[in-house]
């Protein structure tokens, strides 16, 4: 892999658990390790979706609000590429579109690349440029459409597969119980052409 | 000035409840009480070899504690569980200090002095061990600030800054051995991690950023040695042991306040 000299590098983790007896207020969350203007955060939290949030103390947050504050501090340096790690895990599925929409506002203002790691295949299927499928080792990689017809896809994921794949075409007849998702996200025009296909 | 054993006391006292604020309250948030506890125990050890050997007892006990540090560390995570490992070590650093200390019959040995402490017995040579050991600490922690604490929230966060948490994790201990080694004379090996937790805990609920909880725990800390010489001095109680009360009732007083505050959650 090729490393570009002076990349700067957004990270989202996973959820984190600060402990409870941690006194720690949003604003000082984002000084760690390295402090930043006061400015700079109240532009990230803004960018972020969780605007005059700087005092509020990290162990008052929900889940969904927590992870905007994970996103905030991986865009306070305004990075060319932004790296998400299951950064979806734990949210409801409103939750889950909500956030995959503001990464998609912050793709926009940022113009960052968006590396994803994720379970949740509709929202890789529809949303990704291209998609690589691990399983110990690469199985298939490309664009959604060509990994979602690869036979390697279809051995790992089974009827699963099938399933994410049929809500990412979004075929009515088969799956009217499903509405569609309005998370489309990191996508060029192919993949958003899927997603005014669906609706 | 430094002639009045009251005030080389209340110095000494002060010197290690301000290195041991910022040292305790990670103690707190990394759950390291029983590791202290650990470190603390393996101090009779310490105690009992320098005495064989001739050499300064806070030498001795500061190899010790490392040592005793690093060996947890090490074995950690290696068929045992964290707490089972440290009760292990612990009670094996303390009986072996026990038995090795029944083999100085040569010495006349005051184990309570070592075990309870004896602050009222604090010379000038033991304020300058006692100042500079706690000098070191504070300056370990004010370097390393914004490192250990964001290895204290995610060892993952500190990994993708380009620090290694281990390390972090490793001044901490080295810390750690300092204060214990150092606040023997004070309060000694058995309440030594009472003066780590229980002012950091006590300053909790009035303190919104890590900062003004270690700032806090300071001032919990040198109310403590100032009640408890008050009321040692009063009462005719052992001072180690009266510096813990008094800061176990701010403790109490600080949470039940907490709590009453308008607007605690």
């Amino acid at each position: 892999m090729e490393h570009q000299k002076g990349l700067q590098i957004g990270y989202v983790p996973q959820r984190l658990h600060i402990d409870p007896t941690l006194p720690l207020t949003v604003d000082r969350f984002l000084n760690l390790p390295r402090r930043h203007a006061r400015e700079d955060i109240a532009k990230a939290l803004g960018r972020a979706g969780l605007p005059e949030y700087g005092n509020a103390s990290m162990a008052s947050l929900s889940g969904g609000q927590f992870q905007r504050v994970l996103m905030a501090r991986a865009i306070l340096d305004q990075p060319q590429l932004l790296m998400l790690d299951e950064a979806s895990q734990g949210l409801d599925q409103t939750g889950t579109a909500d956030f995959y929409r503001q990464v998609e506002e912050i793709r926009d203002t940022l113009g960052c690349g968006i590396i994803m790691v994720s379970h949740d295949l509709h929202v890789v299927m529809r949303a990704a440029d291209r998609v690589v499928c691990l399983n110990q080792t690469i199985c298939c990689q490309g664009h959604p459409e060509a990994v979602s017809a690869d036979p390697e896809y279809h051995a790992l994921f089974g009827a699963g597969g099938d399933e994410a794949l049929a809500l990412f075409r979004h075929d009515p007849h088969q799956h009217p119980h499903d509405p569609p998702l309005e998370s489309g996200n990191a996508g060029d025009s192919e993949t958003k052409k899927a997603s005014s296909d669906a609706g | 000035m430094l002639d009045d054993f009251m005030v080389r006391a209340i110095l000494a006292g002060l010197g290690v409840v301000l290195a041991a604020a910022p040292l305790g309250c990670f103690v707190v948030w990394r759950r390291m009480a029983f590791f202290g506890h650990a470190t603390a125990h393996a101090a009779v050890l310490g105690v009992a070899l320098s005495l064989a050997l001739s050499v300064s007892i806070f030498a001795g006990v500061l190899v010790i504690s490392l040592m005793m540090a690093v060996l947890v560390t090490v074995l950690t995570g290696r068929g045992y569980a964290m707490d089972t490992m440290l009760g292990v070590l612990a009670h094996a650093a303390l009986a072996f200090g026990l038995v090795a200390v029944s083999f100085l019959t040569d010495i006349r040995l005051d184990l309570m002095a070592y075990l309870f402490g004896d602050i009222l017995a604090v010379r000038r040579g033991d304020l300058a061990i006692i100042w500079g050991g706690s000098a070191l600490v504070i300056g370990l922690m004010a370097w390393r600030w914004q490192q250990l604490l964001t290895a204290t929230v995610s060892a993952d966060l500190a990994y993708a800054e380009g620090y290694d948490p281990q390390r972090e994790e490793l001044i901490l201990t080295i810390a750690l051995a300092i204060v214990v080694a150092v606040a023997i004379k004070v309060v000694g090996i058995l309440l030594i991690t009472a003066l780590l937790i229980i002012p950091a805990a006590a300053a909790r609920p009035f303190c919104s950023t890590p900062e003004r909880m270690a700032a806090g725990a300071a001032v919990v800390g040198a109310a403590s040695i100032a009640g408890g010489f008050w009321g040692s001095w009063h009462l005719d109680t052992p001072a180690g042991a009266t510096i813990v009360s008094v800061s176990a009732i701010l403790f109490a007083a600080l949470n039940i306040l907490g709590r009453l505050r308008p607007g605690a959650s």
